[in-house]
C-alpha cells in the first residue's frame, strides 16, 4: 500500500464570502493514494487544515457517484477535471502523477456568485425550471400508463437530454457563461416525448426568456459544454431547443 | 388555543395502534378515503404545510398538496431540491400493472412485499402501497419521465430480487433520477404558480410544539448560517433514511437522521431502528479515505452471476479459474430465486461464504458479479444497453473492466426500514406531525424489497401524505398560531444554544473522527450479525464516544457563514445518540428477521430464525430525555392474509 503513496501540491481557490476577494492557496498533501477520489483527497485535506487551526477549504458534495449534481470544481482549467463523462466526484487520484500540481477553482460565471471558496450558489438553474421545466399535469389526473406508446428511438432519445444532472459545468466552460445546453436538455426531452407537445410553445418561450434574464450569455458552438458535460449530453438539444424556439415564435 | 382537538386514524384508546380500517384489505384504503373530511377548494390556501424534504416523498407531496391549494413551505438541506438522495437510486420502481401477463396483480405485490418484509410490516400499509404503485406509473409517465420502452411504445419491465415476476419499471440505471426529476418538475411547477415557496438549503434543527400539536420548526439557512422559525398547521417529514449513522454507506454523504431525531426528542416515538437494510452488491471497502461505499444496482443480478472460487486458497485470477472450481452459492443454495433472492438473504450469504475463507479480493470480503455468461448469451451491446452506466461506474472506481474482469461486489448499508413511528394516516404521535417516505418505518418490516423505495416515497408523497393531512386539517380546529408565539422563540434559542457549544468546546479531535468511530462500531456491532454480548458493548462504547465527542470536538469555523464542520457536527451528535438506540433495539429484539440477524437465533444450516411468539411486534421508543433509557412501545401486528411462515426461497 505504501509503496502507491504520493505527493501533490495543490493550488485552491479561496474566497471568505460573496463579496470579498479571493485568491490562489497553496497546499501540499502528502500520502495520496491512486484509488481515492479528489473529494476524499479534500476530505483528508480539511482534516489537516483544522488540525492545524486553519479555516478548512468550502466545497459541496453529496452522493459521491456522479449523479446528484452537487459536486463541481473546475480542475487544471477543466471543469469536472480530466476525465469526459464524470463528474469531480468521481476523478481519481490516478488521474495525477507525483508531484503534480492540481490547481482546483469554483464554476464560475457571473450568474453564479461564489458563497464561500469553491461554492457557488446556482439558484439560477431552478428559476429556468421554473419557468417551464415541466409538463403539466395535476396528481390523480394521469391516464393509464400505457395509452401513450412512445416509440423507442424516442424515449431514448428523451432519457439521453433527460440524464442531465444540473452541475452547471456546462456553464462554467462556456467562454459565454451560457446556459443553453442545460435549458435545451430539458425542452429537448420534453419535445420528443407525446407528453410533452401540448405545451411546447409556451415551454421553449418562456425558457429561454428566463435563461436570458438570469444573465447567462448566448451559445455560439464553441462545444465546450458538451466535451464536460458528465452526462453527455449532446449539443445537438442546443439545435432542436432553436428548431422549438422558431417554431413557436415564427 | 386549548380547544384543539385533534382527531385521526388512531384517536381510538391505547397509544399504539395503527388506526387501519377494517373490512376486507382490498377495500379499507378506498372505503376511509370516502369517509375522509374534506378541506373545501377556497379554504386551502389558508392552511400552511411545511414539507421537510424534496426526495421522492417530499417533492411529490409538496406538489400535490401545491396543487390541491395548499399553502406549501418546502424545505431541503441541498442546493437544489432535485439534489435530494432518492436522485441516487439505480434499479426501479415496482407496479402491479401486469404488462407482462406473468401472473402479476395488487395482490401479489402486496404478498411479495410482507413476505419480503419477514412479517414485520402493516399488512393494511403494504396493500395501500400496492394498490397506490399502478397509479405512480401513470402519473409518472404522465409527467414525461422518459421510462424504458419496447419497440412498441409500450413500457418495459424486468425483475427484481425476491419476487418472481417482471414488475420492475426502470430508466436505464438512473430511474431514481428521472423520478425524482418527475417529481422536481411537478414542485417547480407549483413554485412558478405561487403555491410552493421553495427553502433550498435550508436545514430543520427542531420541532416547534404549540400545546402538544406540531406547528411548525426551526431552521438554519446553510449558505448564512441564518435561523429562522416557521410556523404552520401541520408538518410533514420527508427527510429520508439514517445509513450514514455506519460512517460508510450508499448515501448521500449529507444523509442524516437530525429532522427525524429531534422530533424523537420532541415526543415522536422512533419505531424499529435495528432494521438496517446491508445492500448486497456494492463496491467494496478500500481504504480509511474512503467516504463512501458506492452501490451497483440490484438490476445487475438479473444478469451476473454471483460466485466465489471452492477453494480457500485459490490465487488464479477469475477467468482462469475453472467452472467446476467455482462456487455459484446463491444458484446452489437458493434455486428457485438463485441470484435474485432478497437483499437480506443474498447479503448475509455474502458474508457466510467470506467468513469462510472464500472471499477474494486483498481484503477477502468480496464476492465476484460476473457477467461473461450473460455476454455470451446476449452480446456485449445488450449488456451495455442494460448497464453501460453502471459498468462506466464501476471502471471509474477500480479501475477494473467489468466486461472482461467479474466485479467484486460486499454488502454495504443501505436502506434503514426503521423510522419514526406513523399510524395508518403516516401521522406520528405528535399530532400533526406527518412522515413520509424513507424517514417513517411503516411498510418493509425487517427487510426492502428491491424497487420498492421508489413505490414507497411516491406512494406516500402523491397519493397518501395529501389525502391524510386535508383530512387532519378538516377534522380539527386550527388556531391561528405565528412565530411570535412563545413556543417558538423557546425552540428557536435551544437550536442557537446547541449551535454555539458546537462552536465553544474547541477540543481536539474532528468531527469526522468521532463520525468515522462511531461508523466501526455500528459496523462491526450492529451490522449485519449482532448478538448480546456486542451490542452492550456498542451501547457502552458509544455513550463513551458521545462524552468524548461532547468535551473534544473541534469545529472551526463560525455560525454566521457556510460551514460545512458545522452542520455535520449536529448530524454526527444525533448519529451518536440514535446509534445508541439501534444497538438497544437490537439488543431487545432477540430474534433474527430481516436484515436484524441475531446470531442466538439461527437453524443449525445458519439460516436467520424468527420467533413469532415473542417479537411479531412493531418496537416504538419514546424519548424520556437525556438522563433516562428510553420506554418501549409495543404495536402488534396481525396477518389476516398473509399468514407468517417460514420465509422460503429455495
Amino acid at each position: 500500500m505504501a509503496g502507491n503513496e504520493f505527493s501533490v501540491k495543490l493550488l485552491i481557490w479561496r474566497q471568505s464570502g460573496p463579496a470579498q476577494p479571493g485568491e490562489l492557496a497553496s497546499y501540499t498533501m502528502d500520502n495520496v493514494l491512486p484509488e481515492m477520489s479528489l473529494l476524499e483527497m479534500l476530505d483528508l485535506l480539511n482534516e489537516k487544515l483544522t488540525a492545524e487551526g486553519i479555516d478548512p477549504v468550502a466545497f459541496d458534495s453529496d452522493c459521491r457517484e456522479g449523479i446528484c449534481g452537487t459536486c463541481g470544481l473546475v480542475i487544471n482549467g477543466i471543469a469536472h477535471g480530466p476525465h469526459s463523462g464524470a463528474a469531480t466526484c468521481e476523478v481519481r487520484m490516478r488521474s495525477f502523477s507525483d508531484g503534480e500540481t492540481i490547481v482546483i477553482e469554483p464554476f464560475r460565471a457571473a450568474s453564479f456568485p461564489v458563497i464561500k471558496d469553491l461554492v457557488v450558489d446556482r439558484a439560477a438553474f431552478d428559476r429556468i425550471m421554473q419557468a417551464g421545466g415541466y409538463v403539466s399535469i395535476n396528481t390523480g389526473s394521469a391516464p393509464e400508463a400505457n395509452s401513450i406508446p412512445v416509440p423507442r428511438p424516442h424515449a431514448e432519445s428523451a432519457m439521453d437530454a433527460a440524464a442531465c444532472i444540473g452541475c452547471a459545468a456546462c456553464v462554467a466552460a462556456c467562454p459565454n457563461a451560457s446556459a443553453s445546453l442545460f435549458t435545451s436538455a430539458k425542452i429537448s426531452q420534453y419535445a420528443q416525448l407525446p407528453q410533452g407537445r401540448a405545451e411546447a410553445k409556451r415551454r421553449v418561450v418562456r425558457m429561454v426568456d428566463a435563461m436570458d434574464e438570469e444573465g447567462f450569455g448566448n451559445c455560439s458552438n464553441h462545444g465546450e459544454c458538451e466535451a464536460v458535460c458528465p452526462k453527455e449530453i449532446s449539443i445537438f438539444n442546443i439545435g432542436r431547443m432553436r428548431r422549438e424556439y422558431l417554431k413557436a415564435v415564427l | 388555543m386549548n380547544d384543539v382537538t385533534v382527531q385521526s386514524a388512531s384517536a381510538a384508546p391505547g397509544p399504539l395502534k395503527s388506526g387501519a380500517p377494517d373490512g376486507p384489505i382490498e377495500d379499507r384504503w378506498d372505503n376511509y378515503k370516502a369517509s375522509m373530511k374534506l378541506v373545501a377548494p377556497a379554504n386551502r390556501r389558508k392552511h400552511k404545510i411545511i414539507v421537510v424534504g424534496t426526495g421522492l416523498a417530499g417533492g411529490s407531496a409538496a406538489a400535490t398538496l401545491g396543487e390541491m391549494g395548499y399553502n406549501v413551505q418546502s424545505f431541503c438541506i441541498s442546493d437544489s431540491p432535485r439534489r435530494a438522495h432518492s436522485v441516487a437510486a439505480q434499479g426501479g420502481i415496482n407496479a402491479a400493472k401486469n404488462y407482462q401477463n406473468d401472473g402479476d396483480s395488487i395482490y401479489r405485490l402486496f404478498y411479495d412485499t410482507v413476505k419480503g418484509g419477514d412479517f414485520r410490516a402493516r399488512e393494511s400499509n403494504v396493500y395501500r402501497l400496492a394498490q397506490c404503485s399502478v397509479n405512480i406509473i401513470d402519473q409518472c409517465v404522465a409527467q414525461g419521465v422518459p421510462f424504458a420502452r419496447e419497440y412498441g411504445g409500450t413500457l418495459a419491465n424486468r425483475s427484481f430480487g425476491g419476487v418472481q415476476v417482471q414488475r420492475t419499471f426502470y430508466a436505464r440505471g438512473q430511474t431514481g433520477q428521472q423520478l425524482l426529476l418527475g417529481a422536481y418538475s411537478a414542485l417547480v411547477r407549483q413554485i412558478d404558480a405561487g403555491t410552493v415557496t421553495m427553502h433550498a438549503h435550508h436545514e430543520m434543527l427542531d420541532l416547534v410544539m404549540v400545546d402538544g400539536v406540531a406547528r411548525g420548526i426551526v431552521t438554519r439557512n446553510l449558505n448564512t448560517g441564518e435561523i429562522q422559525t416557521h410556523a404552520a398547521d401541520a408538518v410533514l417529514l420527508c427527510t429520508g433514511g439514517y445509513s450514514p449513522v455506519f460512517f460508510l454507506s450508499t448515501n448521500a454523504v449529507n444523509c442524516n437522521a437530525t429532522a427525524g431525531w429531534r422530533c424523537y426528542k420532541r415526543g415522536a416515538h422512533f419505531a424499529n431502528p435495528c432494521y438496517t437494510q446491508i445492500h448486497p452488491t456494492c463496491i467494496p471497502q478500500g481504504g480509511d479515505y474512503q467516504s463512501k461505499l458506492t452501490l451497483m444496482s440490484e438490476s445487475l443480478r438479473n444478469d451476473g452471476r454471483v460466485w466465489v472460487p471452492r477453494k480457500t486458497d485459490e490465487t488464479r485470477p477469475p477467468q482462469q479459474i475453472p467452472e467446476d472450481d467455482r462456487w455459484y452459492y446463491l444458484e446452489e443454495i437458493y434455486p428457485a430465486f438463485g441470484n435474485l433472492v432478497p437483499r437480506d438473504i443474498a447479503s448475509r450469504a455474502a458474508k457466510m461464504v467470506c467468513d469462510k475463507g472464500h472471499g477474494v479480493g486483498s481484503s477477502g470480503f468480496a464476492v465476484y458479479l460476473d457477467f461473461a455468461e450473460a455476454i455470451g448469451r446476449l452480446g456485449k451491446d445488450t449488456v451495455a444497453s442494460r448497464y453501460g452506466n453502471l459498468f462506466d461506474m464501476y471502471r471509474e472506481i477500480s479501475d477494473e473492466d467489468p466486461y472482461s474482469t467479474p466485479m467484486r461486489i460486499y454488502p454495504a448499508p443501505h436502506y434503514t426500514m426503521g423510522g419514526v413511528w406513523v399510524d395508518y394516516d403516516l401521522m406520528s404521535t405528535i399530532p400533526g406531525l406527518f412522515v413520509a417516505g424513507e424517514a417513517n418505518f411503516s411498510d418493509h418490516g425487517a427487510n426492502r424489497l428491491g424497487a420498492s423505495a421508489l413505490m414507497q416515497g411516491l406512494a406516500d408523497g402523491y397519493f397518501v401524505a395529501p389525502a391524510t393531512a386535508s383530512n387532519y386539517l378538516a377534522s380539527n380546529k386550527m388556531d391561528d398560531v405565528t412565530t411570535d408565539a412563545p413556543e417558538f422563540a423557546a425552540a428557536e434559542a435551544g437550536v442557537r444554544d446547541d449551535v454555539n457549544r458546537l462552536l465553544n468546546i474547541n477540543g481536539k479531535r474532528t468531527v469526522r473522527e468521532f463520525w468515522w468511530e462511531l461508523g466501526r462500531v455500528m459496523w462491526d456491532k450492529v451490522g449485519m450479525a449482532r448478538n448480546a454480548a456486542g451490542l452492550e458493548s456498542a451501547i457502552s462504547e458509544i455513550q463513551g464516544l458521545k462524552e468524548e465527542f461532547w468535551t473534544d470536538v473541534n469545529v472551526p469555523g463560525s455560525q454566521d457563514e457556510w460551514n460545512k464542520t458545522l452542520e455535520t457536527a449536529g448530524r454526527v451528535a444525533d448519529f451518536l445518540e440514535l446509534g445508541e438506540l439501534m444497538a438497544r433495539d437490537a439488543l431487545e429484539r432477540n430474534e433474527s428477521c430481516g436484515g436484524h440477524f441475531r446470531e442466538e437465533s439461527q437453524s443449525q444450516e445458519g439460516e436467520a430464525m424468527r420467533d413469532d411468539d415473542n417479537y411479531s411486534h412493531v418496537s416504538a421508543w419514546e424519548y424520556r430525555g437525556p438522563d433516562q433509557p428510553p420506554t418501549m412501545h409495543k404495536e402488534a401486528l396481525d396477518f389476516d392474509y398473509v399468514k407468517p411462515g417460514t420465509r422460503s426461497y429455495k
